[in-house]
């Protein structure tokens, strides 16, 4: 970074200002490092595979778990309760003798499912309202960053709470219908963030000559929204997406924790957590696992999807500077 | 395939009409932009008709109301803080104050635009094909296999080479040149009877420009399409255009065929403008001739004539009142001068000013640089 320039003022002497011309000659010259940013932006890396294997890898084990060589989550080995990792039993079991690999796998189904459906929701939503604020401005617009703006001023996860709290803390709901509260709460948390991406990405393509265009040739509205902003502000949705879904899955364990996330009945990587938080504290026949096994993976997990999100944004920023 | 994608019912109210001969009519049409500042008129009074088949040159400097006539006249401005009055009269239709699902009815099948970059006028992630059938598909009711065929037709009538290839090809893989090529293909597509060129060369290379401006022309004959060429560059038009038309500050200044604009030049901007274009019969190194300082401030112009301030025969008249757009001793001829080029009394105005040493006089007439950097203080 170049120093600020010397102000030629208080500077009595030409030669002092002169050196200070020289640093700040030295200190922008060095070389651009294009061949670092090339092979970062346009090849995805070692780390991105690794990213994009780990994900593939969650995902399968979750949509067949029941194929897998483990055992049921809820299928118990009493005479190993409490047991760290072992062969048969990578993960470890918990207190009660349930297989951590187990749990964290089926526990991958509820919270993938949770967030991938909230994340998609306000993904459809919040990608509508905010195409048309970008698109149409003036008063709409307006109006809608407005509102945008009030949501994001409530913490998401206190307005999540407060919404699965009215509307599915009774312990009769089943766990189906918690679920589709959980996707609704948390969605709505997500429409003003991905809304105002969306917005502003569509507020600077909308300004570009093709959309005058399209209009030129009678082109609709609703038509050049479609056809031309649309997939020129897809990159930018796709993007906030992979980490809107990294952000939701600790969202859903920060539920979990308060006791309205995905119920204890069904596993998930949040409940996980959540129940068996009391082993950290344990002096006797603690079983740090537990916490461990979820935690790690949600770690892992949010890292790749948070890498990926910013892989495929400088993609988009390369293809765009290109035109 | 869009599930959005609707076929649009057949009601022109347009195709009924008995053609007139004059296609376009511009009747002292005004538009403003709404700024913090006050009111910035863009396009000031400006009246003109075009026939069918017939070209139109439009030229000014940058800022001088050019593109926004051109929008103004299609009606393609945003409604929203845009002040627009006169009249518009696209084939004896009136279309000034249309709204844009009217203006639909207008927009590619009967008038169409060429914009300046092609770079930026095409969407880059639609296939070429794609963005020259859409309106076929859209406008003319097509199907996938005609719209095909006559987009291949298109292509290879712009003269791009390998069209089979081009039309699965996406914008960026394709030249400046070609780019303009398809641009102007798609706005051809549905067979205008008006296009509007608004400086359709001025981001391509100079060897590119002939091109695009001979096949513009070519297809405009083929056509008997009319065509508005917008440009900052006389040269341009010269050969090209039936008429002219010279902007300044958002108004007309000057306006006549095209020969007759070049014999009996009336107005000292055009004169200006005509003499900054350099010449292969000059000398190497010969002082460029320019015209000093920078268009006015379209918020609050000067009083009287707007190029008074640059202008090598300025008067005190001038700085206080506004000349008319008087017809000049050849029919079709008009200017905006108290003082014209050509005439005892410009002469006079002239000499006096060279006489006084004003510095826009020495600028217009020696190509005095200096003198030109005191008028651009004094703009």
């Amino acid at each position: 970074m170049p120093e600020p320039l010397p102000e030629t003022a208080d500077v009595p002497s030409s030669r002092a200002v002169e050196a200070g011309v020289q640093t700040l000659t030295l200190e922008t010259t060095p070389p651009i490092p294009v061949v670092v940013e090339k092979s970062a932006t346009k090849k995805l890396g070692i780390v991105g595979w690794i990213a994009i294997i780990w994900i593939v890898t969650i995902v399968g084990s979750a949509i067949f778990a029941s194929l897998l060589w483990i055992p049921r989550p809820d299928q118990k080995f009493l005479a190993l309760a409490g047991d760290g990792p072992s062969l048969a039993h990578p993960f470890g079991l918990d207190s009660i003798g349930q297989d951590m690999l187990s749990r964290v796998v089926y526990g991958a189904r509820a919270s993938l499912l949770v967030s991938v459906a909230s994340v998609l929701f306000g993904l459809v939503f919040g990608g509508i309202l905010g195409l048309i604020a970008g698109y149409y401005r003036g008063r709409i617009d307006t109006l809608l960053s407005y509102t945008f703006n009030v949501f994001l001023a409530i913490p998401q996860l206190v307005l999540a709470l407060a919404l699965v709290a009215v509307f599915a803390s009774d312990p009769a709901v089943t766990v189906g219908k918690r679920e589709l509260w959980l996707v609704i709460a948390i969605g709505l948390v997500s429409i003003p963030i991905i809304g105002r991406i969306t917005r502003a990405a569509t507020l600077a393509w909308s300004q570009r000559e093709f959309v005058l265009a399209a209009r030129s040739m009678g082109a609709k509205n609703r038509r050049i929204i479609v056809r031309d902003v649309l997939p020129n502000v897809l990159p930018a949705m796709f993007s906030i997406s992979l980490l809107g879904i990294a952000v939701v899955i600790v969202l859903e364990g920060g539920l979990s924790i308060l006791g309205v996330g995905v119920p204890t009945s069904t596993p998930s990587w949040g409940n996980l957590i959540a129940t068996g938080r009391n082993e950290l504290t344990k002096i006797v026949g603690a079983a740090p696992q537990v916490i461990f096994a979820p935690s790690i993976v949600i770690f892992i997990t949010v890292l790749s999807l948070n890498y990926l999100g910013d892989v495929v944004r400088a993609r988009f920023d390369v293809r765009d500077s290109a035109l | 395939m869009s599930p959005l994608r609707r076929r649009k019912e057949v009601s022109r109210t347009i195709a009924a009409k008995p053609s007139a001969a004059r296609l376009l009519e511009v009747n002292e049409l005004n538009t403003a932009f709404k700024t913090p500042r006050g009111l910035a008129r863009a396009v000031n009074n400006v009246s003109f008709v075009l026939d069918r088949g017939k070209t139109l040159g439009i030229v000014g400097e940058s800022g001088s109301g050019k593109s926004v006539l051109s929008r103004s006249i299609m009606g393609l401005l945003p409604k929203q803080n845009v002040v627009r009055d006169g009249s518009v009269l696209f084939d004896g239709n009136e279309i000034t104050h249309l709204s844009n699902s009217a203006m639909r009815e207008f927009w590619g099948t009967e008038m169409a635009m060429v914009f300046q970059d092609p770079m930026t006028s095409l969407n880059p992630v639609l296939k070429v094909g794609r963005q020259i059938t859409e309106s076929l598909h859209y406008h003319l009711d097509m199907d996938k296999q005609q719209a095909n065929e006559t987009a291949l037709a298109l292509l290879k009538s712009v003269g791009i080479p390998e069209a089979e290839r081009r039309l699965s090809e996406y914008p960026h893989q394709l030249s400046g040149g070609m780019r303009q090529r398809i641009v102007i293909a798609v706005a051809l597509a549905c067979g205008p009877k008006l296009l509007f060129a608004d400086e359709p060369t001025t981001a391509l290379d100079v060897t590119v420009q002939a091109q695009i401006l001979n096949l513009l022309q070519q297809q405009q004959r083929e056509r008997d399409m009319a065509m508005v060429l917008v440009t900052h560059d006389l040269g341009v038009v010269a050969g090209r255009a039936d008429e002219i038309a010279v902007m300044y500050a958002g108004q007309i200044v000057e306006r006549a065929p095209t020969r007759v604009l070049f014999a009996q030049m009336r107005m000292p901007y055009t004169e200006g403008l005509l003499k900054s274009i350099p010449k292969l019969e000059q000398a190497s190194h010969t002082r460029m001739q320019i015209i000093g300082g920078r268009p006015p401030d379209l918020v609050s112009p000067p009083p009287g004539c707007k190029f008074a301030p640059r202008c090598a025969y300025a008067q005190a008249k001038c700085h206080s009142e506004e000349p008319p757009l008087v017809e000049a001793d050849s029919p079709g001829h008009y200017f905006k001068c108290w003082f014209p080029v050509g005439t005892p009394e410009g002469k006079d105005a002239l000499e006096r000013n060279l006489a006084a040493k004003l510095p826009q006089a020495l600028a217009a007439v020696g190509g005095d640089t200096n003198a030109a950097a005191k008028v651009e203080a004094e703009v």
